[in-house]
């Protein structure tokens, strides 16, 4: 089973340095890069079907191939989303951890392909060893002559700065945290128009997850056809999954895209941990819909995630136990977005304050029957088509999903005017 | 109003490196606001005023950059500042648990100060260390797989 992610990453020594990265091979996919055309490398992008690991799932080529390449708009940028925030979520702190080196080569080679000359990082505050051992790679990239003027001496020029957020989880939206480096309230943009033709200061960007920027160097080393090839079924390539939670073993693994949702929670994870049961989980963040012990062996790729009711999102999954409360587990997450709510539109900014006022009323025991409907009217007030960004159509997918796989739970609560697990 | 304090010459060169960096000054808000506090703790009103005129934007427009970022403090904070996680993994694995032992120990809440200045403590969204919750930060460092027995030896570290 190829690895190509995480094939360079062993935390049990300190990560590449730039030359230990080259001996294994680092940096060649961007020689070969620079040697091609920019439409050529995002016509390889877009035919290999790398999807966005952010959550959204699309074509990372097609995103790249909206920029305008027709020499009318002088400055462009390119920006790795490394404001992972998504809570259950973090694979791309071990990616920038175990191998800083393989994101800025994807980055530049990226940049390359968009014909943008300054390219950002924008990292979450808290990641501070990412932090460090990005700023240190991006040092030696400049001075091995990866970055800054005539890069290798194609004529190529490109900046990298590393932006740390100051803490809010909209700036993971990805117009969002172009108005965060604009240093203004990282409140989303109305699309269109859409970054990629006018983005950051009004110039045409690209925003890509960090694990998707990972892909991009395999990606041309090996061609679009060796990309699928890794995939099991609907999708191609390799996928950074997680599971937290109370399992024997909770961890990343780069598994093949569209490995069943079983063997990741009982080979990989080790099962549940001694004398907790699986009641459901949150395939991929905090904002996707509940799956249960129906969808056990259903396949981790975004077609099939999406038949069985939810999202692949992030690929981390989140495990609800049968020692947790699913009213306090949701209303965990309510609290979350609740918080996290830019306050930009009126369905968002009251809509979730009210739902998790709700559901600590039921939690404590001081819920009436009718608040069942009530919370059901908010998970459609606050669904898709009603709000600016898809912060609260996110945020009703756990709710919506609890409402109808552990609604006895919510009744229960209701009836005995307490929590059963209190 | 005129600002009663104003920026010192190191705290001026940091942002100016900022804004040479950006197309115009205002778009290096953030990185201003996040200098001041890193020299002073936390960015009073006088603070704000002095970044403001400095960057030639008004102290109300700066103030809504301020109040919308969760690790701006407009307000003083202790010498250590905790950062505990209470998202959904650090639910699941217990952090009311350490939140509890928290509050027993240093006798405060979310969004207090021990009264000796010492430490500060916030929530904190999801901190990215899903399968160690759960976790806490503590100024920069990250402190992972908690427990009752090893979040005293922890907190003793600070003074």
């Amino acid at each position: 089973m190829e690895t190509p992610l995480t094939q360079h990453i062993s935390f049990d020594r300190p990560c590449y340095n730039l030359r230990d990265y080259e001996k294994n091979g680092g940096y060649q996919a961007l020689r070969k890069a620079l040697s091609l055309s920019p439409e050529s490398i995002t016509n390889t992008v877009q035919a290999s079907d790398l999807k966005g690991r952010g959550g959204a799932g699309f074509n990372t080529g097609m995103k790249w191939s909206f920029v305008p390449m027709n020499g009318h708009y002088p400055v462009k940028y390119l920006i790795a989303n490394a404001d992972e925030m998504e809570p259950g979520t973090f694979k791309d702190r071990m990616l920038m951890e175990g191998n800083p080196h393989q994101l800025i080569e994807g980055m530049i080679i990226s940049a390359f392909a968009i014909q943008a000359n300054i390219s950002y990082i924008f990292l979450r505050w808290a990641y501070k060893k990412a932090g460090r051992l990005l700023t240190h790679a991006i040092e030696e990239a400049y001075a091995a002559g990866y970055l800054g003027k005539n890069i290798l001496g194609t004529g190529y020029n490109l900046e990298m700065y590393l932006h740390t957020g100051v803490g809010r989880y909209i700036c993971g939206e990805e117009t969002a945290l172009l108005n965060a480096l604009e240093g203004k309230r990282a409140t989303p943009r109305a699309k269109p128009p859409f970054p990629q033709v006018s983005g950051l200061f009004g110039k045409p960007t690209i925003v890509n997850n960090v694990e998707t920027l990972c892909n991009i160097p395999h990606i041309i080393n090996n061609g679009p056809d060796w990309f699928k090839s890794l995939g099991k079924g609907n999708d191609a390539g390799t996928k950074i999954y997680g599971v937290s939670g109370r399992v024997k073993r909770p961890g990343l693994w780069e598994l093949p895209m569209g490995v069943s949702m079983r063997e990741l929670i009982e080979d990989c994870a080790g099962g549940m941990a001694n004398g907790y049961r699986f009641r459901g989980a949150l395939p991929g963040g905090a904002s996707t819909d509940f799956l249960v012990e129906e969808h056990l062996d259903i396949h981790l790729d975004y077609k099939s995630v999406a038949a069985a009711g939810s999202r692949l999102g992030t690929g981390t999954m989140i495990i609800l136990d049968d020692h947790t409360c699913p009213v306090g587990f949701v209303h965990n997450l309510e609290h979350f977005f609740a918080q996290e709510s830019c306050g930009w539109c009126t369905p968002c900014r009251e809509g979730l304050p009210w739902t998790e006022k709700i559901l600590l009323s039921i939690e404590r025991g001081e819920g009436r029957p009718e608040d069942l409907q009530l919370l059901e009217t908010h998970t459609r007030l606050l669904g898709p088509g009603n709000t600016f960004c898809a912060l609260a159509p996110g945020a009703m997918e756990p709710l919506q999903s609890a409402l109808k796989y552990f609604r006895e739970d919510f009744e229960k609560h209701i009836d005995q005017k307490k929590c059963p697990w209190r | 109003m005129i600002a009663q304090e104003t920026l010192t010459p190191e705290e001026m060169a940091e942002i100016d490196h900022e804004i040479a960096l950006v197309p115009m000054r205002r778009a290096a808000a953030i990185e201003a606001l996040k200098i001041v506090q890193h020299h002073r703790g936390w960015i009073s009103d006088d603070s704000l005023q002095a970044i403001a005129g400095y960057l030639e934007i008004s102290p109300e427009e700066l103030d809504s950059v301020a109040t919308f970022y969760n690790l701006v403090f407009r307000r003083p904070v202790g010498r250590n500042i905790i950062l505990l996680c209470d998202s959904i993994s650090c639910y699941v694995m217990g952090y009311e648990k350490i939140y509890g032992q928290i509050r027993d120990r240093l006798g405060i809440s979310f969004g207090q100060t021990t009264p000796d200045g010492r430490f500060t403590l916030l929530p904190n969204a999801c901190l990215g260390t899903c399968d160690h919750a759960p976790a806490l930060m503590i100024n920069n460092e990250l402190f992972r797989d908690l427990t009752e027995e090893n979040l005293d030896e922890i907190l003793d570290r600070y003074h």
